[in-house]
């Protein structure tokens, strides 16, 4: 189970950003693509587990899920890959020379608190 | 008042950068590392232990890590060959990390070193996603897990510069289907080359080595196109820590 170690290495991320910018930490923000090889309902629990005893005790990790897809460069098609995978272009038949979305695991954004005066 | 802060930074980037630089700096000693991928039991100790003999046997100097979560019993069987061994236990955590595997070479790693194998964590689901500055990253499956599995764990094999089917030896008495297995690893990994092996017979030993040795002279890898990172991914390396 490494989504205890991303998930403490979001926290850290969060952290960072929250003492740079001042505030607290009320939701995080993250993309985790289908073939980042990370459960997203793990990720959540190792999340719970993370923010224990940090700054981030009461924030809310927010995950948008995003689905693989890939290209065929010669014919410019892009195509979802599906589950199980399948990198093949649909359209000429031959396989995909990349993967244009689906490998995220990243923090997009911090939701902030001002600290109250 | 609320306020959201965009960051749009790679959660890995650490373990990214770290790699990167590992692989250059070993690069510049003249070292590749060979990182192995597999479930728990497919015999990368067993396989390991014949390359291990089969490329210092070539003159090519050499060394080996293996990770486990408990126990020194993988270090004692590799060992035999001769070839300077190490052991990390990695007390709990089910991969190996970058920044861990840079702290274990240093002061151990045999000046001269060509090729380094490191046997990760039984594991095809986190070693996966950890870079480990490898010039060559084989994923490894025994004919007795079945042919399915390139579909189940699509990041360990779609990210794999070979695969190596291990145990072909009982092929035959678990009734493996070859064309199934080699279709399904197609799906993820288009072009990646296929080899196999048996610790048992010694079959295919041979052609691994030397597929591992003209890698660490320079021969070229597959890319996947897994790990070919379109027009819309952000640059997951190289951002700000
Ligand atoms: N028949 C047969 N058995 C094998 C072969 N390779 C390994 N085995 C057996 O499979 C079992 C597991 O092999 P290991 O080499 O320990 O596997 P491993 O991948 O290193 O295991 P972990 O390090 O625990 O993940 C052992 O009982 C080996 O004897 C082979 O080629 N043929
Ligand atoms: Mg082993
Ligand atoms: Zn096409």
């Amino acid at each position: 189970m490494h989504e205890l170690s991303i998930a403490t290495a979001i926290v850290e991320r969060a952290e960072e950003t929250a003492r740079f910018h001042g505030g607290r930490v009320t939701a995080v923000r993250v993309r985790v693509g289908e073939m980042a090889g990370v459960v997203p309902d793990a990720l959540r629990f190792s999340f719970e587990v993370a923010v224990e005893g940090t700054a981030l005790e009461s924030a809310r990790l927010l995950v948008e899920e995003v689905p693989a897809r890939a290209r065929c460069a010669p014919c410019g098609t892009g195509f979802a890959v599906g589950m199980p995978p399948l990198l093949w272009c649909p359209r000429c038949d031959r396989p995909a020379q990349e993967l244009v979305e689906g490998r995220e695991l990243e923090v997009t954004a911090i939701e902030l608190e001002e600290a109250s005066v | 008042m609320c306020r959201v802060v965009d960051v749009r930074q790679a959660v890995l980037a650490k373990n990214d950068a770290l790699a990167g630089a590992l692989r250059a700096e070993l690069a510049a000693r003249g070292t590749a590392v060979v990182n192995l991928l597999s479930s728990p039991g497919s015999g990368k100790t067993a396989l390991l232990e014949q390359v291990l003999a089969g490329t210092s046997a070539r003159g090519v100097p050499t060394a080996a890590l293996t990770a486990d979560l408990a126990t020194e019993n993988d270090a004692t069987r590799l060992a035999r060959s001769g070839v300077p061994v190490k052991q990390v236990l990695t007390g709990g955590l089910c991969h190996l990390e970058a920044a861990q595997l840079r702290t274990q070479l240093e002061g151990w790693l045999p000046a001269g070193t060509r090729v380094l194998y490191v046997e990760n964590v039984g594991n095809l689901v986190c070693p996966a996603s950890y870079d480990l500055g490898e010039t060559l990253r084989i994923t490894l499956m025994s004919v007795t897990e079945g042919e399915d599995k390139p579909l189940k764990y699509p990041t360990a094999f779609g990210l794999a510069h070979l695969v190596v089917l291990t145990k072909t030896d009982l092929a035959q008495a678990v009734g493996f289907d070859r064309a199934e297995f080699a279709q399904n690893v197609a799906r993820v990994n288009p072009g990646v080359e296929l080899a196999e092996t048996s610790a048992r017979t010694g079959e295919g030993v041979e052609a691994l080595v030397e597929r591992v040795v003209t890698v660490a002279q320079g021969g070229g890898v597959h890319r996947p196109a897994m790990a070919v990172a379109g027009p819309a991914t952000g640059d997951p390396a190289g951002s700000p820590s």
